[in-house]
């Protein structure tokens, strides 16, 4: 049952795309506006990934349901990078310069995003990003719908640290050693100091992607737990570790209620191949969780679960990024009337759409969304429920205030500013300080 | 008036309808409650607590756990049990509470009888967080002191002794009385050291002798109890803790000696699991297979389907799902191997460079085949009840999981060897790998030979992949992960010798992890890279060469 669907769906996709280059030069072309996608459908990332394309095939469908935009239909691009960072680079190369699609929704690893900025810094493209990630960044064609680490980190910190969330005094800010969880890992100690948390009272660990044997590490957290404060763990521990991670702890008997662990990159979908009984209480902060109760998200659920007819398919935050980061480029063109990079770039800002948790998300001038911050615990049937969240959306700081490097940087990509990292000590944009 | 007499009704039926269990827990919700006041008084105090629930905010539901432990209703206990399934409800119009019981069914907690007639689609859920959790562990701590189950009054009183809770100290006096299983009986005496210790308004005297007890316990918890006293307390009391902490701790780090050994073995187990199939087809037949790692995770994905065929099926046979896969996965993937070998390796002998090729795109093709059947997203397969938790020898945690993985990698290694020493196949594959035109001059098929050798070679990855299930991730980049280790497993070991894979594998996994702790997972890692390709450019051939004609064959 399932390989015939997935297959007639890939081998559907193979003739959609063997067509598309058939008629390049035919009528079709002319009628539709392109939208690349631009996500790993194989390799270590088609895990997370694969789900991201499925949602903007799902998103130009119904799109295309209520007529299209500027009386044009959608037609989507899917490409796969296979997982590869260079070859993210020549896929985005291929869409915006031979298909000439109007924006590309894609990527989910910073390296991925950092491969492909060049490509549409110089061919002038869009790019619309939605994962989580460190910030320090904001680029004129990209325009970032997933979390700035004060949109995630910091708040689920501030938890922690309340009296709600147990007044946490001593840290554990553990990570896969690549760029994410060493800047975020960076912006989060300057910040746990600025709180007057001494040094021996934070323990930062790395491991390897995919590292599998966590024995000595959670012995270790159980450790530096057994010094008479209350300890957490900050996980910045990503993609496949997370499974022998968590099964460890399980393990180990390490319960939430005595040291809670605080992830960002596990959600639902990460959820789904756990035995999540051990686990419960144990923390995850994202902008959205599935078990959000608002009649959007439970048509937006219906409605994937339909599309993928699936009833057990699960949905997640950068799934959320994709929707809300859609629907205000639709707004956009709109408003914009044409698709012309120049034009949507300058009617992106401002656009304000509905989110999926029951409020509104903007654009703001630095090229990311205001989103609100939930902080949820991890429950037996693997969702996450929620137990705190900020009382209204949160602004994106994508140049952090903790770091030395980039606390007198701004963003605004609004005329007659126009700059991703403006000075404000020296008034010179470019460069850090 | 007449609502008194319904209420009076609905507690004579609850206690009539109590069992001997329910009788006892609701006795040490009484102790609990310092007096046992009458019947109808309770009744009333019992609404109170109720209404607490129905606010849905965490300090309020905090509050009604400690009242409802403190009130001595009779549904309490199963209230709590509730409450931590997430099954506890409340009415928001009417502030009545309910749950669902085991059998599903929608019970009114003021009364214990069933609710009718009640649309379960208004009532809203209590919620849940991480302190409304602890106070609700307490709680069920306290109210399972006088259970019949010796292991509920063991993790009753390590609730106890983790909450320290001053309120359930009555309780676990009662209880310690009336105790007579011996082990129990001292994690009671911990349990009240615990609250003793911690209470400021006790008699220092008595709060001195209680730190001794927790001393003498010795483990993790009881050093992290100690300090969280000295941390909180001066003069003797704290020196005493201090001292008690720092005495612990030491203690603990010399047995972290021990636990490291523990450790790497289990580590190298997990690396000759994986690398044990490749010492046959890479070590004994000189097939450079990439694909090995694929086998290992096809392995894998046999258990997640067997354990949904149980599922579904036959939920009673979970717990013997992985001795039932793995056979089938040795099977499955021997057939895989067998097919792989008969068309592609065969034409392939004495080309290396094509083999690592054409098997490196086999690899690709096996992942993408799997990712197209079972989706990209990992699957889960679970634990059986033998294989989950945790239990103490001496002060080290060993976690069940990784010593049945021990044991078994130890199994398929030990069989393997028996297999190639005792077996006439084992004698024709020996006499193939050690000169193959001699053997097939004495009347030995070395086609067949090739094909069965990588068949088992491939099959015991696939039971490999069994095992590896319980620890990581089935996804069908699991063998991907494991490939690189196992080379480099079967390269230190010396191609072509089992015991040298055993050696390897075991020295590498104890090496990583005493490496592990001091330079951390990343340059422990690449230390011991560093040291095998040292270790290569002085012996080239292994810890164990083979020596003699047979290597130039």
């Amino acid at each position: 049952m399932l390989f015939s669907r997935r297959s007639m769906l890939r081998a559907t996709s193979a003739i959609v795309g063997g067509a598309i280059a058939l008629s390049s030069f035919g009528a079709q072309a002319a009628d539709t506006i392109k939208v690349g996608v631009l996500h790993s459908l194989s390799g270590t990332m088609a895990i997370s990934e694969t789900t991201l394309k499925d949602v903007m095939l799902m998103l130009i469908e119904e799109q295309n349901k209520k007529g299209g935009v500027l009386g044009k239909k959608l037609e989507a691009v899917v490409v796969d990078p296979a997982s590869n960072w260079p070859l993210f680079a020549e896929k985005a190369r291929d869409l915006v310069a031979k298909e000439k699609v109007a924006a590309v929704f894609g990527c989910w690893t910073s390296s991925s995003r950092k491969s492909v900025l060049p490509v549409f810094e110089e061919l002038n493209s869009i790019l619309f990003y939605p994962v989580q990630y460190e910030g320090e960044e904001s680029q004129r064609n990209v325009f970032y719908t997933g979390a700035a680490p004060n949109q995630q980190a910091i708040p689920a910190v501030d938890y922690l640290m309340s009296p709600e969330g147990g007044s946490v005094k001593r840290w554990v800010l553990a990570g896969t050693d690549y760029v994410y969880p060493r800047t975020t890992n960076k912006i989060l100690e300057a910040y746990l100091k600025s709180k007057g948390v001494k040094t021996e009272d934070i323990m930062i660990n790395y491991t390897p992607f995919g590292h599998s044997d966590w024995q000595t590490i959670v012995t270790d957290i159980k450790k530096f737990g057994s010094a008479g404060k209350k300890t957490a763990v900050v996980s910045t521990i990503n993609g496949d570790a997370n499974v022998p991670f968590y099964k460890e702890l399980g393990n180990a008997g390490l319960k939430a209620t005595d040291i809670p662990v605080v992830a960002f990159s596990v959600g639902e979908e990460e959820l789904a191949g756990l035995d999540t009984k051990p686990l419960v209480g144990h923390l995850a902060a994202w902008n959205y969780f599935q078990s959000i109760d608002d009649t959007a998200n439970k048509e937006f659920i219906a409605q994937w679960k339909a599309f993928t007819k699936n009833p057990k398919r699960v949905t997640n935050d950068p799934m959320e990024a994709h929707v809300i980061g859609f629907n205000m480029w639709i707004k956009a063109l709109e408003k914009a009337g044409t698709t012309d990079t120049d034009a949507v770039i300058d009617a992106m800002v401002g656009v304000s759409v509905p989110n999926l948790t029951g409020g509104y998300s903007a654009m703001m001038p630095n090229h990311h969304i205001t989103k609100p911050v939930l902080i949820g615990e991890i429950q037996a049937d693997g969702q996450i429920n929620t137990v705190w969240q900020t009382s209204g959306t949160v602004v994106a700081q994508e140049w952090s205030p903790y770091l030395e490097g980039s606390k007198d940087l701004i963003s605004d990509w609004r005329k007659p500013l126009a700059c991703g990292n403006f000075n404000v000590k020296t008034g010179k944009c470019g460069g850090k300080s | 008036m007449r609502m008194t007499r319904s209420i009076g009704a609905a507690l004579g039926r609850a206690m009539a309808g109590l069992t001997r269990k329910a009788f006892t827990a609701t006795l040490a919700v009484g102790l609990l409650g310092a007096a046992l006041a009458p019947a109808t008084v309770r009744a009333d105090a019992g609404d109170d607590v109720l209404a607490k629930f129905a606010t849905d905010r965490f300090p309020d539901t905090e509050k009604a756990i400690q009242d409802l432990a403190a009130s001595g209703l009779a549904t309490g206990p199963a209230m709590l049990d509730a409450l931590g399934a997430n099954q506890l409800y409340f009415d928001p119009a009417s502030k009545s509470i309910y749950f669902t019981n085991a059998a599903g069914e929608l019970i009114a907690a003021r009364t214990g009888a069933k609710a009718e007639g009640v649309a379960q689609a208004r009532l809203r859920k209590v919620r849940l967080n991480n302190s409304v959790r602890g106070a609700m562990q307490a709680a069920q701590g306290a109210l399972s002191l006088m259970s019949p189950d010796p292991a509920k009054r063991l993790s009753g009183a390590e609730s106890v002794f983790k909450s320290r809770d001053p309120a359930s100290l009555p309780a676990v006096e009662t209880a310690l009385k009336a105790e007579k299983d011996t082990k129990v009986r001292r994690a009671f005496e911990q349990a009240r050291a615990a609250v003793i210790a911690s209470d400021k308004s006790q008699d220092e005297l008595n709060r001195l002798e209680a730190l001794d007890v927790i001393k003498e316990r010795g483990d993790q918890d009881a050093a992290s109890l100690l300090s969280t006293i000295a941390a909180a307390n001066d003069g003797r009391v704290k020196s005493s803790a201090e001292d008690g902490a720092r005495a612990i701790q030491s203690r603990l780090a010399l047995w972290a000696h021990v636990q490291n050994i523990w450790y790497g073995l289990s580590l190298g187990s997990v690396l000759l699991l994986a690398a044990i199939g490749l010492a046959i087809t890479f070590g004994v037949m000189g097939v450079i297979n990439m694909a090995h790692g694929e086998m290992v995770m096809l392995g894998a994905y046999t258990t997640f389907v067997v354990q949904e065929w149980i599922r579904s099926h036959n939920p009673a046979l979970f717990d013997y799902s992985l001795f039932i896969a793995i056979p089938l996965a040795f099977v499955f993937t021997g057939f895989i191997g067998v097919i792989i070998e008969r068309c592609i390796i065969r034409f392939l002998y004495g080309r290396p460079l094509e083999t690592l090729l054409a098997t490196f795109g086999l690899s690709l093709m096996l992942q993408q085949a799997v990712r197209s059947m079972f989706g990209a997203n990992n699957r889960e397969v679970g634990a059986p009840a033998f294989m989950s938790g945790a239990f103490d020898f001496g002060p080290l945690a060993i976690t069940s999981g990784r010593m049945w993985i021990i044991v078994f990698a130890i199994t398929v290694f030990v069989g393997l060897l028996a297999l190639l020493r005792l077996t006439p196949f084992g004698l024709r594959m020996r006499a193939v790998t050690q000169n193959r035109r001699m053997a097939s001059a004495m009347g030995v098929d070395t086609n067949r030979v090739d094909a069965l050798a990588f068949g088992l070679g491939s099959g015991i990855a696939g039971i490999a992949g069994v095992a590896l299930s319980q620890i990581d991730n089935v996804s069908p980049n699991l063998g991907q992960s494991y490939i690189i280790d196992s080379f480099m497993v079967v390269v230190f070991g010396g191609v072509g010798n089992l015991w040298g894979t055993l050696v390897a594998a075991l020295s590498l996994g104890v090496a990583n992890k005493f490496l592990e702790p001091i330079a951390g997972a990343v340059l422990g890692k690449i230390l011991l890279l560093v040291f095998i390709i040292l270790f290569i450019q002085k012996r080239p051939r292994g810890l164990f060469a083979l020596k003699g004609r047979s290597v130039e064959a």
